[in-house]
């Protein structure tokens, strides 16, 4: 009896564990793909926010001559000659491009410096190699240029993340502020946030009563209301988008209601600024909070606001007392989920915003596709992801990864 | 208690009916426009015309980036559907330790930014060889829409009852018959609406599109991104028209399905 | 059951063809949308077609250096681009373009001299002006970029292109510059600055426009009272759309030439060069202005341009006066340093 016992449990574990292998190795090809397709791209496209190699590659001897000197620049003529020779020939091989492109990271400008040098540079010295380099242009003279060539000579840099968050090297390698007329990225940092908080907020305010009343409806009522609700998430986006335009453009249909019923002396500017976007966002990411919140409140039961209210409590009492206690969850998951991806968003405000609306996202596609800065790219585009990932993680504990549905 | 009462209930009523005139007539209000006769995004129209949709019809950029658009979903929805009913079956039978994090993963595309997807493709896709081409892009589509087949698909195997499966096994079917006469009937609306929802995804998606397509490879909603930015006509109001029937079409099906799973699976009505 | 799995294999094999990244691609060009590559189509595009048999795709862009090193790395996807003058001196320099045979293109003596560059060929004279939407200014619109940023006597959102190019020149010539002094205006210690603070004083009445096409929209839409535009797109809109849309010319305006560029390593070089001869044929930049009014760059293309046609093109007596021609030495040394701050400014609240 106790053998057989031991036995069934053994056969039973074993027969577990198969079902698990079984089963892993079903889950093997999505996970195998997503490695490759998802995983490994995102790490790589990280990479870029550090790499640092265009100097190491062009000119590796100066590069090392580099690592090796110390102090505030100029260095020693031994390493400018280095510097000196080595840029001349990397011009030779059409390397001097891709030094400059690094340089011009570092300072806007030293572009030019770098190509027009390498373009001037004779064969021999004349006098010392510095001299023949401050003869072509004088900032050749100065710290910064030094200080710049040997951060670029680094195996790997923190500029473009500390760029991201507005703070940059110095000429004595001390991180500081950048001046004010550059410093964007906290500002647009911030503004990525505010306006997905306040995209959250109308999010909620609309679509809490919107689902309470669909939660307290017969199924046969509420479900062809939920199918409203659903259309817009079915829509395209850019649909959605254009439809917006066209709605609060200056000649558009709410300005010339507004302005036809008397309301409005002349039309406002609805779009191409801040209200647009968030009048936009909220639309397209309204069937995130609506949704959650009506599957939590289905589960409610009514009888529970009824006994609250039997026993005397009044209606808001009973409401803040037993009702929205209960539809916390839902709340939750409702404002997590919109937050985590109004965070992303950038073909909305890209389309109905102006300058200054512009998110996070639109300066990683900006720099990815218009500048070929792909480090500064890489280095916000990592602030995003860790926003994302953080709150990601929050759900997770919160709401749990099981109830993550966009549909 | 919210909307208790008659006039809290009047109340109640009168603003969700707002919110959802919100959410519904900025959709509707394209559907006229595009039947204009004029040239104008102005109500009321200066007559009823067919003209726009024969534009659609004319211009060849409709025509081939609803082409290309039509491949590259068709390719994503398989693959996603592939993938995402294997790895949710797998992950229904499978208890091991890291099971929560492994479904964290895959369902990380639904949450992470399209921007990181897109600037990640961009770079390491082209060592694969997969930019300039509908193959890449349709990769890329499979990883954001295969989650989506995973949880419908997670869903409906939820209601699946293990002792069925075992009884056919039971009985002598092979696992392959077993899957087909048993599992695959009860899963299927979840199959098919996880397929629509990858198909959705796919076919709305411009993000990826803007980084990995070069010129011969233009998508329905780059070529709509591109018109919105530039001038908003009728014309491009008609392919929204369209977008919208077609987005009717396929919600009025998912919903059906809906239904019929929670029949299957005993939930009312 | 058999016949469904065949069916679906077929279907898969099929798709996967039409999926898989095509071993020879076409042929591309690259123009910059809107009403201008529309007449560019008509004109060259479907004509070089069907003369010469090759395959062309077309892509439109917005301008760039930047966006040119992106798409010049590796193998490029675009092969013939039409660039403004600091992209092409810059692009040239940096290598990402294929020097141009000269002799094959009938001799540089045959072009204005300021279209024939190492690696570019002029494709069209153009200009950046103000324009406004007539109908909505019944007693007399802007006339001066000083009327552009006095938002008291023309209220009004205002547009303007998005980057430093032209913005800033326009922002000197408020302050009552003479357009002929511009560059030196900008050049002299703190010209850069004054500009921007100019800019600075209308910037929650300014909205940025990218593609050319929009600015017409932009008016069309009453979205702004005025505008920066190139010259072609509102005449285009008058002529095809029956806009009343006005060019102030007589405020001032920039003008400049556009140039046809081959990308290096592009893999259909041959095709490239050829297209480009065939753009630049004098009959063939002689047909432009009757279509969009921007003007050839060979001079024997210039004598066949019909006179009608003429007087909306910048270059022409009544017109040229007023301008002022675009210093590529100027913008091929800033034009990097403050597109950034010129974003930078354009990003902040």
């Amino acid at each position: 009896m106790a053998t057989s016992a031991v036995e069934l449990r053994r056969a039973l574990r074993r027969a577990e564990r198969r079902s698990t292998l079984g089963g892993l190795a079903l889950a093997l090809p999505l996970t195998a793909f997503l490695v490759v397709f998802f995983l490994l791209p995102i790490l790589g496209m990280l990479a870029k926010a550090v790499e640092n190699s265009e100097l190491a590659i062009a000119m590796p001897r100066s590069t090392e001559a580099l690592r090796a000197w110390q102090g505030l620049g100029p260095p020693p003529e031994p390493v400018v000659a280095i510097v000196a020779a080595e840029l001349k020939e990397a011009h030779a091989r059409r390397q001097s491009a891709m030094v400059a492109q690094r340089l011009n990271r570092e300072e806007a400008g030293w572009r030019n410096l770098i190509l027009s040098t390498a373009r001037r540079l004779p064969d021999g010295p004349q006098g010392s190699w510095l001299e023949t380099l401050v003869a072509i242009d004088p900032a050749w003279g100065e710290p910064a240029i030094w200080a710049g060539l040997r951060r670029a000579a680094r195996p790997w840099t923190d500029i473009f993340l500390l760029a991201a968050i507005d703070l940059h090297r110095d000429d004595h390698d001390a991180i500081v502020r950048v001046p004010p007329d550059q410093a964007i990225y906290l500002d647009v940092l911030l503004r990525t946030f505010w306006i997905s908080a306040l995209v959250t907020l109308f999010c909620l305010i609309l679509g809490y009563p919107l689902a309470y009343l669909l939660a307290t409806l017969p199924e046969r009522w509420a479900n062809p209301l939920l199918i409203l609700v659903l259309l817009p998430f079915w829509t395209s986006l850019l649909v959605r988008t254009a439809a917006w335009i066209v709605l609060l453009q200056r000649e558009g249909v709410i300005n010339d209601l507004l302005v036809r019923l008397g309301l409005l002396a002349e039309p406002v500017a609805l779009v191409f600024n801040r209200t647009g976007v968030l009048v936009a966002m909220t639309h397209v990411l309204m069937p995130f909070m609506v949704l959650p919140l009506y599957s939590v409140m289905r589960g409610i039961p009514l009888s529970l606001t009824r006994a609250a209210l039997s026993l005397g409590a009044t209606p808001f009492l009973a409401f803040r007392k037993v009702y929205l206690p209960l539809s916390m969850p839902g709340v939750a998951a409702g404002c997590l989920l919109v937050f985590i991806l109004a965070l992303g968003y950038y073909i909305t405000p890209a389309l109905v915003g102006g300058a200054a609306d512009q998110m996070i996202s639109y300066f990683v596609a900006f720099f990815t596709l218009q500048t070929a800065n792909w480090g500064m790219a890489a280095a916000l585009a990592t602030l995003l992801l860790v926003a994302t990932l953080l709150l990601y993680v929050v759900y997770a504990r919160l709401v749990g990864i099981d109830r993550l549905r966009l549909g | 208690m919210l909307g208790s009462g008659l006039l809290g209930r009047a109340t109640l009523w009168a603003f969700a009916l707002l919110v959802l005139l919100f959410l519904v007539l900025p959709i509707l209000v394209i559907v006229p426009l595009s039947f204009s006769a004029g040239a104008f995004l102005h109500f009321p129209l200066p007559g009823l015309s067919l003209r726009w949709y024969a534009r659609l019809l004319e211009h060849e950029p409709w025509r081939i980036t609803l082409k290309n658009s039509l491949i590259v979903g068709a390719i994503a929805t398989l693959l996603a559907t592939l993938l995402g009913t294997l790895a949710a079956m797998g992950l229904a039978r499978a208890r091991f330790a890291g099971k929560g994090l492994l479904m964290a993963l895959m369902l990380s595309p639904m949450i992470v930014p399209v921007i990181i997807l897109a600037t990640g493709a961009y770079f390491f896709y082209e060592r694969l060889g997969l930019t300039s081409s509908l193959l890449g892009l349709a990769i890329a589509h499979t990883v954001l829409g295969a989650p989506f087949v995973l949880v419908t698909v997670s869903a409906t195997l939820g209601a699946l009852d293990p002792t069925l499966v075992r009884a056919a096994h039971g009985l002598g079917a092979p696992p392959w018959l077993a899957f087909r006469k048993v599992t695959l009937p009860i899963i299927a609306p979840g199959v098919v609406s996880g397929a629509l929802f990858a198909f959705v995804t796919s076919f709305d998606e411009v993000v990826v599109a803007l980084f990995l397509t070069g010129p011969a490879q233009r998508t329905l909603p780059r070529q709509m991104f591109d018109g919105i930015r530039e001038e908003i006509n009728p014309e491009i109001l008609a392919a929204a028209t369209v977008l919208v029937a077609l987005a009717v079409l396929l919600l009025v099906v998912a919903e059906l399905l809906r239904r019929r799973s929670a029949r299957l699976r005993g939930i009312a009505p | 059951m058999r016949s469904t799995g065949t069916l679906a294999a077929a279907f898969a094999a099929a798709l996967l063809t039409a999926a898989l990244p095509a071993a020879a691609r076409d042929l591309t060009i690259t123009s910059w949308g809107g009403a201008y590559q529309n007449a560019q189509r008509e004109l060259y595009f479907a004509p070089f077609q069907k003369e010469t048999g090759i395959k062309l795709v077309e892509d439109t862009w917005d301008g760039g250096i930047g966006v040119l090193r992106t798409k010049a790395q590796g193998t490029p996807v675009w092969d013939v681009v039409q660039v403004e003058t600091d992209e092409l001196v810059l692009g040239c320099e940096e290598g990402i373009l294929e020097p141009l045979d000269w002799q094959a293109l009938g001799g540089k003596d045959k072009f204005l001299p300021a279209a024939v560059h190492e690696c570019g060929v002029g494709a069209i004279v153009w200009a950046t002006i103000l324009a406004y939407d007539g109908n909505k200014f019944p007693t007399g619109g802007p006339a001066s970029w000083a009327d552009f940023f006095d938002t008291r006597k023309f209220p009004g959102k205002r547009a303007l292109r998005k980057g430093p190019r032209q913005a800033l020149e326009f922002a000197t010539m408020a302050q009552g510059v003479p357009p002929a002094e511009v560059y030196e205006a900008l050049r002299a210690p703190g010209g850069i600055d004054k500009a921007f603070a100019k800019l600075d004083s209308i910037k929650k009445d300014l909205i940025f426009w990218e593609a050319g096409a929009q600015p017409p929209q932009l008016l069309a839409s009453g979205e702004v009272a005025m505008t920066s535009a190139y010259n072609g797109r509102i005449t285009a809109a008058n002529r095809q759309d029956k806009r009343n849309f006005k060019i102030a010319w007589n405020a001032g305006f920039v003008y400049q030439i556009d140039s046809w560029v081959i990308l290096k390593n592009s893999p259909k070089k041959a095709e490239a060069f050829e297209l480009v001869r065939y753009l630049t044929r004098p009959e063939n930049q002689a047909k432009l202005p009757a279509i969009i009014p921007y003007g050839p760059t060979r001079v024997d293309a210039g004598e066949l341009v019909p006179a009608e046609f003429a007087a909306d093109i910048p270059s022409s007596p009544q017109n040229l006066p007023h301008g002022v021609f675009f210093d590529a030495s100027f913008w091929v040394e800033n034009v990097e340093k403050l597109t950034e701050r010129f974003n930078a400014w354009a990003a902040q609240k």
